[in-house]
C-alpha cells in the first residue's frame, strides 16, 4: 500500500546569499511560515516541477516534511528545524533583525 | 617564509579570472547548478545550510601579519566578521555571498593566499607540524618539502581526478603533532646517520572506516621523495576503487591488496619513472629552503617572564599550559587558545585576528602558525616578551589557559553549518567546557583531549581523541556516541566504542562521569587520562558510563 502522502513544503538555497529559502503561492520567502503547504501529491509534484525550472535563483530544491501547528507549518526534523532558525552558536542568519524580502 | 614568484602569481590571477567569469555565467542563468558545483568546489567554495562557505587553505599552518591582517579584513567586508579555523589548517568564512566571492579571492591573492585545492579529489592543502621551525625536538623543518609537495601537486596534470580526495602531512619531528598516521601520505622527517630523509607511511585515514596508517618505507633519501611519492599516488590512481566512494580512499586499497602488494607497486612504478626526475626538485627545494631561513633570533632580558611567573598566578597558569619548548633556549613556542570556555572551538573575530597579527610582528618573527588543534600558534617569542603577550591577549579574550586540557575541544561545524551533518557538534563543545570550567577541574584532570565529528565524515577527528564523540541522527533525535582510547600522536590508536550513545542533555553528563571515574582510577596525578585507559581498558569506564546497567547486572 502505497504511504499516505504527508504534509510538505519546498524548499532550497537562494543562489545569491545562500540562504535557506521557502516556495510561497506568488514566488519564494525567508520565512517557513510563509511556504505553501502542499497535501497533495500530485499538486506537489507540479510545484516542484516549477520550483526546479527556476534554476537561475534557487539551489538544491527538495520537499520537506512540516506537521501543523495550526495554521502554522513546522518541521518535521531538527535539520530543517535548524534551516529555518539559522545556527545556535550565534544570532546569525535568520535570527538576524530583517524584514522579510522576497526574492 | 615562502614568497610566491611570478609564475604563481600568474596562475592564481588566471584561475581567479576564469572562476570571476564563471560565477558571472552562473547568475545570469547559463551555467546550471550541476556544471557549476564542480567549478565553485574547485575554488572552495560550498553550499552549507544557512549560506555558501569559503574554505581558504592556509599551506602547512603558516602565515605572516599582513596576510592575517587580510583575513580580518575579508571577515568584516564580505562575513560577520569572525573566521572558523579548522583541523586541516584552513579558515571558514561561513557567510560569503556568491556575487562576492570573485573579490574576496582577489583580495587573498594580494597576499599569495587562494582557496584551490581545498576541495575535489585532488591533493588538498599538505599540512605540517604547527610547530616546525621552532620545536626543539626537530630534526628539521617539515615545511620546505611541504611546499615543494604543494608545488609538485598543485594542478598536476595526472592527479586531477584522483579516485578520492588525497592528503599529504608532513612532521619533522618524532613527537607527532601533525596527526600524519591519518592522513593518505604522512611523512616524517628521520635521521639515519648523518642523512636525512623520510619515513613514508601510508593509508591512514578517518571518516567511515578508520584506519592507521602503515609504513611503506622507513627511510627514503630526499632525492627519491618525490618520486616515490609520484609512484604512490599514480599506483593508487590506477588501483584505487572508483565504483564506490566509500571505498575509493587509498587507506581502503592498502587494506584491500595489503602493504607488500602496494609496496611491490609502487617500486615498479618507481623504477619506471624514477628518471624523469633529474633533480631539478633539489634545485627547487633548495630555493624554498632558502625561503624557510630561521628568523634571527634577539638576545634580551628575560627578567620580565620571571617576574610575572612569581607574582601572577593567573600569568603562571598560562605560561605552564600553553607554552612550549623552544629549539633556541631563550624563546618560547606561544599557544593561544580559540577555545575560551563556552565559545565556539576555533572562531576568531576579526579584531583577534588583528591582534594576533600585531603580536606576531612586535613580538614573534611575524610568523603565525594554525594547529589542527584550532588554535593559533606564535613559535617564535622571546621570554622577555611573554607577559606583554599574555597581556595583550588576555584583554582581547585570548588568554585562556587551556592547551591540551579537556576544554581544548577539537569541534567541526556539524549541523550548525554543515549541509552533510547528523547532528551539532558545536554547542557540545560549549557545554562540556563550560561545566568543567565551573567544576574548576580542569588543571587537576591534565591532559584531555575530547573531538566531536558531527557525522561519520570525522572531520573533528573524534576516532583519535581520548574521549570521541560522534554526533548522529537515530530517529529523529540528536545522539552522541563515545568513543575512548584514541590517539593521534606517534602512538597513533583509534578509540573503542564505548556502548549506546547519549541524548543531547545526557551527553555532559556522561563526560563528567567519564571524567570523574578516572579522576578515582588513576595511580597519581601524573598518569594521564590515556595512560589510565591504556592500563585498565575500557571496563571501568563503560561502568561508570552507564551506572544503571552496572545495577542491573549486579541485581
Ligand atoms: C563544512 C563542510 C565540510 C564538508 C562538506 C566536509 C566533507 C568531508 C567528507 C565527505 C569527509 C569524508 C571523506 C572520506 O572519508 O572519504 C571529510 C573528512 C574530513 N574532513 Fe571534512 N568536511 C567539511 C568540513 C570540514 C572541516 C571544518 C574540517 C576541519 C575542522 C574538515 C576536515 C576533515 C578531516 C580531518 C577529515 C577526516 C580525515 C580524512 O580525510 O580521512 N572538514 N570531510
Ligand atoms: S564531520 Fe560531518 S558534520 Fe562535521 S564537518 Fe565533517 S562532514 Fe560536516
Amino acid at each position: 500500500m502505497p504511504k499516505p502522502f504527508t504534509p510538505k513544503v519546498i524548499t532550497a538555497n537562494a543562489l545569491l546569499e545562500g540562504d535557506v529559502i521557502y516556495q510561497t503561492l506568488t514566488g519564494w520567502s525567508r520565512s517557513l511560515q510563509d511556504a505553501e503547504v502542499l497535501t497533495d501529491e500530485a499538486h506537489a509534484d507540479l510545484r516542484m516541477i516549477e520550483a526546479e525550472a527556476q534554476a537561475d535563483a534557487v539551489v538544491g530544491v527538495y520537499l520537506a516534511d512540516v506537521i501543523m501547528d495550526g495554521d502554522v507549518p513546522t518541521p518535521t526534523h531538527f535539520r530543517e528545524d535548524f534551516r529555518a532558525t539559522g545556527p545556535s552558536n550565534y544570532a546569525h542568519g535568520k535570527q538576524e533583525l530583517r524584514k522579510q524580502e522576497h526574492i | 617564509m615562502y614568497h610566491y614568484t611570478d609564475f604563481d602569481d600568474a596562475f592564481l590571477k588566471s584561475r581567479n579570472a576564469q572562476f570571476r567569469a564563471q560565477v558571472e555565467r552562473r547568475i545570469d542563468g547559463s551555467l546550471t547548478e550541476d556544471e557549476f558545483k564542480p567549478l565553485r568546489l574547485m575554488n572552495g567554495l560550498y553550499l552549507q545550510l544557512h549560506a555558501y562557505m569559503l574554505r581558504v587553505a592556509i599551506p602547512y599552518g603558516t602565515l605572516n601579519s599582513s596576510q592575517m591582517e587580510k583575513l580580518a579584513y575579508i571577515a568584516d567586508k564580505w562575513d560577520k566578521g569572525y573566521g572558523h579555523f579548522t583541523t586541516r589548517q584552513n579558515i571558514q568564512y561561513n557567510w560569503p555571498e556568491l556575487r562576492d566571492v570573485p573579490d574576496m579571492l582577489d583580495a587573498l591573492a594580494e597576499v599569495n593566499m587562494h582557496a584551490i585545492q581545498t576541495s575535489g579529489n585532488t591533493i588538498r592543502n599538505v599540512t605540517a607540524d604547527h610547530f616546525a621551525g621552532a620545536a626543539a625536538d626537530e630534526v628539521a623543518d617539515p615545511r620546505p618539502v611541504a611546499e615543494l609537495i604543494r608545488q609538485w601537486s598543485t594542478d598536476h596534470p595526472e592527479f586531477q581526478f584522483l579516485p578520492r580526495k588525497f592528503k599529504v602531512a608532513v612532521s619533522g619531528a618524532s613527537a607527532d603533532r601533525a596527526v600524519i598516521k591519518a592522513h593518505d601520505i604522512g611523512l616524517q622527517i628521520v635521521r639515519q646517520g648523518d642523512d636525512i630523509g623520510y619515513r613514508v607511511i601510508i593509508g591512514g585515514g578517518l571518516g567511515r572506516t578508520p584506519m592507521i596508517g602503515k609504513v611503506l618505507y622507513d627511510f627514503v633519501s630526499g632525492e627519491d621523495l618525490l618520486p616515490t611519492l609520484e609512484a604512490i599516488v599514480s599506483v593508487y590512481n590506477l588501483l584505487g576503487r572508483r565504483d564506490n566512494k566509500y571505498k575509493a580512499r587509498i587507506k581502503i586499497t592498502v587494506h584491500e591488496n595489503g602493504i607488500e602488494d602496494i609496496r611491490a607497486r609502487v617500486d615498479a612504478r618507481y623504477n619506471l619513472i624514477r628518471d624523469q626526475f633529474t633533480g631539478v626538485d633539489q634545485q627547487m627545494l633548495a630555493r624554498i629552503e632558502a625561503d624557510f631561513v630561521r628568523p634571527t633570533f634577539l638576545k634580551g632580558d628575560e627578567a620580565p617572564y620571571h617576574s610575572a611567573y612569581q607574582h601572577d598566578p593567573l600569568f603562571r597558569s598560562w605560561a605552564d599550559t600553553n607554552l612550549s619548548d623552544h629549539r633556541n633556549p631563550d624563546y618560547a613556542i606561544v599557544s593561544i587558545s580559540l577555545k575560551a570556555h563556552g565559545k565556539t572551538p576555533g572562531d576568531a573575530t576579526s579584531r583577534q585576528m588583528r591582534l594576533m597579527a600585531q603580536l606576531a610582528k612586535r613580538y614573534g618573527h611575524d610568523e603565525l602558525r594554525i594547529s589542527h588543534e584550532q588554535n593559533v600558534i606564535l613559535p617564535h617569542v622571546h621570554k622577555g616578551d611573554l607577559p606583554s603577550v599574555y597581556y595583550a591577549l588576555k584583554a582581547e579574550g585570548l588568554g585562556t589557559a587551556n592547551i591540551g586540557l579537556i576544554s581544548d575541544i577539537i569541534a567541526c561545524p556539524g549541523m550548525d553549518y554543515c549541509a552533510l551533518a547528523t547532528a551539532r557538534s558545536i554547542p557540545i563543545a560549549q557545554e562540556i567546557a563550560t561545566r568543567f570550567d565551573e567544576l574548576k577541574l580542569e588543571h587537576d584532570v591534565g591532559p584531555l583531549k575530547i573531538k566531536i565529528s558531527g557525522c561519520i565524515n570525522a572531520c573533528g577527528h573524534h576516532h583519535v581523541g581520548h574521549i570521541g564523540i560522534l554526533g548522529l541522527d537515530r530517529a529523529g533525535v540528536e545522539n552522541y556516541q563515545i568513543t575512548l582510547g584514541g590517539d593521534g600522536t606517534e602512538d597513533a590508536a583509534i578509540g573503542e566504542r564505548a556502548g549506546p550513545g547519549f541524548s543531547a542533555t545526557e551527553i555532559i553528563p556522561a563526560v563528567e562521569r567519564l571524567v570523574l571515574a578516572y579522576l578515582d582510577l588513576r595511580t597519581e596525578p601524573s598518569e594521564t587520562f590515556l595512560q589510565t585507559y591504556r592500563r585498565l581498558g575500557l571496563a571501568p569506564f563503560k561502568a561508570a558510563l552507564y551506572p544503571e546497567t552496572q545495577a542491573a547486572n549486579a541485581a
